[in-house]
């Protein structure tokens, strides 16, 4: 069934028997032209066009991503608590390192942060009754769930899952060093993972440049649906290479041709360029929504606007920028790069990323904070990724990288950048689940589960820059009988189980708060337009509108007497 | 209108910077190239939207004092549910599994591809799902 939509002005006047109390905000109320009969159970899933529901399947199957790829890396710290490890063997190890590190960025990092909370927020965020192309998003999906069963498929055909890294650098990705079909079925799973990116990328950037509400001006619109829109075309610019790139490895492994093999005139740097020209710009991809999330949730629990609301926007445009020139500082030690262009480069931006460290920090400034769950799980997202991203300051510069690359101390760097991540998701699944399924999640659970994934974090990661700094090589399954060495790495696998106790807690908590404490519309007090609608929201997401003058159009409706809040041009 | 097609333009010429400087200095191509190609990516859709932005009036969405009324009317008809994407998706997934597993595998994974081009299409068409 298809949904015609149009917007009819009802309440546009003074009048004090409306729902705003005659406060004079013209609303606006949105009309469905034909009420919504769609199928239901499990055809409704097959079906939908909804963004709700198509991002509701994404959250429910990224997160069961997650759980699968940390289940993966409990093994590896268990082989790891050991020197001499017997957990599981040589062979296996060398596939539950690339497993492990495929399903964590490309089945779930990405499309948790720009397919699950994307998808059902940046519409609500601006306005629009749905994302632009319903039926390519739903695609979008389904190319996602297909992928990811592709990838996971190699663990049951015979040679076991890809073996190689989650990088799958040739020559050790082609067909003599890695037969079988779970290579396969790694480049297959990342092409249509690879194309379902692409689609959101089209989906987001159309939704935001054609369906915005009147007066939700680019730069009145939630700084989160910003770096959306900035991930979207940094999407639009990575993925295809990345793309092509598994097209000419395949062509490599089956079709003849040597584009990455010595041996008939390819270059096998070709494909660390043509990889890491979509990872570097991908570190982005993934960092850009949980910094719109986190830059959402500090204004809302430290009762203040966003401090530097258009400096966030253009250190956000400044890191897509900068994020195209970056791509060979993970190949200074192949002694074939530029090594002054992408140093300059890679610290450059750490310079946009400190302006939003300085702007979270002012956003909470003698703020009044309310330490809820979501609140700790952006603080602990701050520190972490601060830790994260300073130690890859170091790395930008080829000295330090010489010395440390590919020992721990690029393991723990890039595993505190994720898992400030995971931090920063939870945040917001603990600020829009209300939202999102219209009931509260335990606030006292959720804080249990915060310390218990914010420590296991930092146990987690320290030692291992320790281990990378006296020289532990990464993807090692035993290591040499050394007693500091051994102590650490117990130490690390210690931090990997509070990790998963951390995710059991969660999974607790959604069990016991099922249904039990109804959120209402806006359970925060929170700013942007999704907490102006009912929770969850309905079909096409709003019965009305506010009036939007600023970034915040929902609290500016909800306190008509606090002081106005705009920026240059806009400010009447 | 146009102030998206000033951000993309913009971090097009951008690119473009960042590429001379970097293919005169380092003379390595496959960074130039896909960097050339970035700028393209960002110039193309950036100087439409300019095009496009010089000829239409003023959006709802781009007036700071727009009121709601201002929007008001026919927005977009919106497909409130189709199988076809599911389909397409399946289709797919067999081609896929035809790089893996067997060319065979594309007998159903084009017929699937096939159905639901063709189903979209004429769904779209017809103005929604039957």
């Amino acid at each position: 069934m298809t949904t015609t939509i149009d917007r009819i002005t009802i309440d546009s006047h003074d009048h004090g028997d409306d729902h705003d109390g005659g406060r004079g905000h013209d609303e606006v109320h949105v009309h469905d032209h034909a009420e919504h009969h769609g199928p239901s159970g499990i055809l409704n899933w097959l079906t939908t066009t909804d963004h709700k529901i198509i991002g509701l399947s994404y959250t429910v199957t990224s997160v069961i991503m997650l759980i699968i790829g940390g289940a993966l890396a409990e093994v590896i710290r268990g082989q790891l608590a050991n020197p001499n490890g017997h957990l599981v063997t040589l062979a296996q190890y060398n596939e539950l390192f690339t497993m492990h590190g495929s399903i964590m960025i490309y089945l779930f990092a990405g499309p948790f942060a720009f397919g699950a909370l994307a998808n059902i927020i940046v519409p609500i965020q601006i306005g629009a009754p749905d994302m632009a192309f319903p039926r390519l998003n739903a695609l979008s999906y389904w190319l996602y769930l297909t992928g990811a069963i592709t990838m996971l498929l190699g663990f049951f055909v015979t040679g076991g899952a890809a073996n190689f890294g989650w990088v799958g650098y040739a020559p050790l990705s082609d067909a003599i060093y890695s037969p079988g079909a779970g290579a396969d079925l790694w480049i297959g799973g990342l092409m249509l993972t690879g194309f379902s990116a692409i689609f959101t990328g089209v989906n987001i950037c159309a939704t935001v440049f054609y369906l915005r509400a009147p007066g939700m001006t680019l730069f009145r619109m939630p700084i989160f649906t910003w770096n959306l829109l900035v991930v979207s075309i940094l999407i639009l610019l990575a993925f295809p290479v990345l793309t092509a790139g598994l097209i000419m490895l395949y062509a490599d492994r089956h079709l003849g041709t040597h584009i990455f093999t010595v041996v008939g005139g390819g270059s096998p740097v070709l494909w660390q360029h043509i990889f890491w020209f979509w990872g570097h710009p991908e570190v982005y991809i993934l960092a850009l929504p949980f910094f719109g999330m986190v830059t959402e949730i500090i204004p809302v629990f430290s009762r203040k606007p966003v401090f530097g609301y258009k400096g966030m926007i253009f250190a956000t445009l400044t890191i897509a920028a900068l994020s195209l020139g970056v791509w060979a500082h993970h190949m200074f030690t192949t002694g074939v790069v530029l090594l002054p262009f992408f140093s300059i480069m890679s610290l450059l931006i750490a310079v946009p990323t400190g302006i939003k460290i300085f702007n979270w920090i002012g956003s909470m400034w003698r703020g009044q904070i309310w330490f809820s769950a979501a609140m700790l799980f952006s603080i602990g997202f701050v520190i972490t990724f601060l830790i994260g991203g300073l130690t890859g300051v170091y790395l930008a510069s080829p000295p330090l990288d010489f010395f440390t690359h590919d020992t721990y101390f690029i393991v723990a760097h890039f595993h505190s950048v994720v898992m400030a991540l995971v931090i920063g998701g939870m945040a917001g699944l603990y600020f829009w689940g209300p939202k999102i399924t219209g009931y509260m999640l335990n606030e006292r659970i959720g804080k249990a589960q915060f310390w218990l994934l914010f420590i296991g974090t930092q146990v987690f990661t320290i030692p291992q820059y320790i281990l990378g700094l006296q020289g532990m090589p990464r993807r090692m399954a035993v290591y040499p009988n050394d007693p500091q060495w051994q102590n650490l790495n117990t130490l690390s696998s210690v931090g990997a189980i509070l990790i998963g106790i951390s995710t059991v807690v969660f999974v607790l908590n959604i069990v016991a708060s099922w249904k039990k404490h109804p959120a209402g519309d806006n359970p925060w007090d929170a700013h942007t337009l999704e907490w102006f609608t009912t929770s969850p929201p309905p079909h096409h997401n709003f019965f009305r509108l506010p009036k939007i003058r600023s970034e915040r159009p929902t609290w500016d409706h909800n306190h008509p007497d606090a002081k106005a809040l705009a920026h240059g041009k806009d400010a009447h | 209108m146009r102030i998206e097609a000033k951000i993309l333009i913009s971090l097009g010429l951008f690119f473009g910077l960042m590429c001379a400087v970097y293919w005169t200095w380092s003379l390595e191509n496959a960074g130039g190239v896909m960097m050339l190609f970035g700028m393209g990516l960002c110039l193309l859709p950036g100087s439409y939207y300019y095009w496009w932005s010089r000829r239409m009036g003023p959006r709802a969405e781009d007036d700071p004092n727009a009121t709601q009324e201002s929007g008001a009317g026919y927005i977009d008809a919106f497909p409130g549910s189709s199988i076809f994407p599911f389909i397409l998706g399946m289709g797919a997934f067999f081609v896929v599994m035809a790089m893996v597993f067997g060319s065979w595998m594309l007998i159903p994974g084009l017929a699937l591809v096939i159905w639901a081009a063709l189903g979209g299409i004429a769904e779209g068409r017809r103005g929604g799902a039957r």
